[in-house]
């Protein structure tokens, strides 16, 4: 066997490596449309998204996933609120400022914090956070937004702070020396060159942060409380549209009704996280493609 | 016009030890440097010549473990005194490096971003100050009517004159440069050797450079470094005819280096 034929087998086994992973993938969205669509054979796409009412089991059943949806987005952007700052300063910390021991340090635990199972953090929330905020606020319950929040702005941090920090390792030394060599000191240098200059890469990190606080299941279903009504105040309970699936699939007939709104929700589910992940690529590679941007 | 003697010395150097940990990267050099003049810095890789550039605006203070002794005098204020504040210091006296690095932002922005620093805030001024630097750095014809494009679209050649724009912007009173032209065409550095001309009737200029031609086109005073250590300083046309020490004839004329 020559050399090249050689190339050319390597190439191919590498090819139908991509290829299966490519097809599985595939198959996984086509199966979860499959299993999703029928649902509006019962209920149509409006009223499916937009419907107040989701009582899967009734009779008549009522399908509207709107509650969902919101207590999906406003665990998102709450603890999009706490983890963003959060997670941008301390890759800025850890990046730029920390002395050499601390950055080791720091990066272990904000690694550690990325590897705790999302099962303990929910725990974490129900035996700790939510007693001591029905306590504290005197609630009815203490499994509600601010305390999804929280737990899933922990679990947001981390993918902020390593996404972010890595960009702001990007920024070359040259910009930071001539900052200097200006007489600008330290903290103007990050606020008005490092920053700025690694902003693409921070958004990515931003939305990717946002989009596993938006997917993610367990810390939902266990603390943000299951009410699948319109929240009022932080105060409230929610069912977002991860915890609502995995609460209900158990028990729902196959092929039912219940059955394929969930996988509805699941799609519905998978649109918004794929328009996040779309959005961060394109703001890193808007950035890209003109070297460093105007700023 | 102040009085301007041809020996007003501006900056100088007393005994300066520089280490970086425990490696002696300069021994003894004790210099002074003349006001309105270019003094040139020669000698093979690694003799401490960029080091003891970027030791006269405290650049080196930002390197781990990098540790000075002896005084730098400006204008006969130790500038390693514990009291002087390095943000000043580098207001006073501007850098140009090696490899262009304009600021990924625009042309007017990169000029203005030192006087900002100061509170200039004034929109007019900035236009002003704007304007009078890169006539200086002699930019001005190819880039006014684009000031607000990113300075990453600029040449090669193009983003060292902004760069030493953007220096002059801060109206130093020295201005370092670091081998300015080694990253450059011949053109371009053409372009830069005469606007080093043109600068001296103003500023005061220190440049390292590898290219001894450059250091006998440009410079009227220039210093021979080897390991660490200043082995000639004597005006430039001395240097390059009749050096005083065998090795910087040896050097020179490229017996080593």
């Amino acid at each position: 066997m020559t050399r090249h034929q050689k190339e050319i087998i390597i190439k191919n086994v590498f090819f139908i490596l991509s290829l299966v992973s490519i097809l599985v993938l595939g198959l996984i969205v086509v199966f979860l449309f499959r299993e999703g669509l029928p649902v509006f054979r019962e209920v149509s796409l409006r009223d499916f998204i937009f419907g107040m009412e989701w009582y899967p089991t009734y009779s008549p059943p009522s399908y509207g996933i709107w509650p969902l949806i919101v207590g999906s987005l406003i665990v998102t952007i709450f603890s999009s609120l706490i983890a963003v700052p959060l997670g941008v300063l301390s890759a800025v910390y850890i990046s730029e400022i920390a002395p050499p021991a601390i950055k080791e340090i720091l990066k272990s635990i904000i690694e550690l914090l990325a590897g705790l199972p999302s099962v303990v953090l929910g725990f974490f929330g129900m035996v700790i956070v939510a007693p001591w905020l029905q306590e504290t606020f005197d609630l009815p319950t203490g499994l509600n937004i601010i305390n999804a929040s929280v737990i899933l702005a922990v679990m947001a941090v981390p993918t902020i702070s390593s996404i972010s920090e890595d960009a702001l390792y990007a920024v070359p030394n040259e910009f930071k020396e001539a900052s200097y060599a200006l007489g600008a000191t330290k903290f103007e240098t990050i606020a008005r060159i490092i920053v700025p200059a690694a902003l693409s890469g921070i958004s990515t990190a931003v939305i990717l942060g946002m989009a596993r606080a938006i997917g993610e299941t367990m810390v939902v279903l266990m603390v943000a409380g299951g009410a699948a009504a319109i929240p009022e105040s932080i105060f409230d309970s929610v069912r977002p549209m991860p915890a609502s699936i995995a609460a209900e699939m158990g028990e729902a007939p196959f092929r039912s009704g219940h059955y394929h709104a969930l996988f509805a929700t699941g799609i519905v589910l998978f649109l918004m996280t794929l328009a996040f992940n779309l959005v961060a690529d394109y703001i890193s590679q808007k950035f890209k493609e003109v070297g460093s941007a105007t700023l | 016009m102040e009085n301007n003697h041809l020996d007003t010395e501006i900056i100088k150097t007393k005994d300066v030890n520089f280490y970086y940990g425990a490696f002696k990267a300069l021994t003894d050099i004790t210099m002074n440097f003349e006001k309105r003049k270019v003094t040139a810095l020669i000698g093979p890789s690694g003799c401490g010549k960029s080091t003891l550039l970027r030791l006269l605006n405290r650049m080196n203070d930002l390197i781990a473990g990098a540790r000075v002794e002896g005084e730098v005098l400006f204008e006969g204020m130790n500038i390693y005194d514990p009291e002087v504040d390095p943000v000043e210091v580098r207001r006073r006296i501007g850098m140009v490096f090696q490899k262009p690095n304009p600021f990924p932002k625009s042309i007017f922005n990169n000029i203005t971003y030192g006087p900002r620093l100061t509170g200039t805030a004034n929109k007019s001024d900035l236009e002003a100050l704007a304007e009078q630097s890169l006539k200086q750095a002699v930019l001005w014809d190819e880039v006014k009517d684009i000031l607000g494009r990113s300075a990453m679209t600029l040449s090669g050649g193009q983003q060292q004159r902004l760069c030493i724009a953007r220096a002059l912007a801060m109206k130093p009173d020295i201005l370092l440069m670091d081998e300015p032209t080694s990253a450059l065409d011949p053109i371009s550095t053409a372009k830069i050797e005469e606007l080093i001309d043109e600068l001296k009737k103003s500023y005061t200029i220190i440049i390292v450079t590898h290219n001894m031609q450059q250091a006998a086109r440009i410079s009227d005073k220039t210093g021979f470094f080897y390991i660490g250590k200043l082995i000639e300083y004597n005006a430039t046309e001395k240097i390059f005819t009749n050096p005083d020490v065998k090795q910087t004839e040896d050097y020179i004329t490229g017996r080593f280096g």
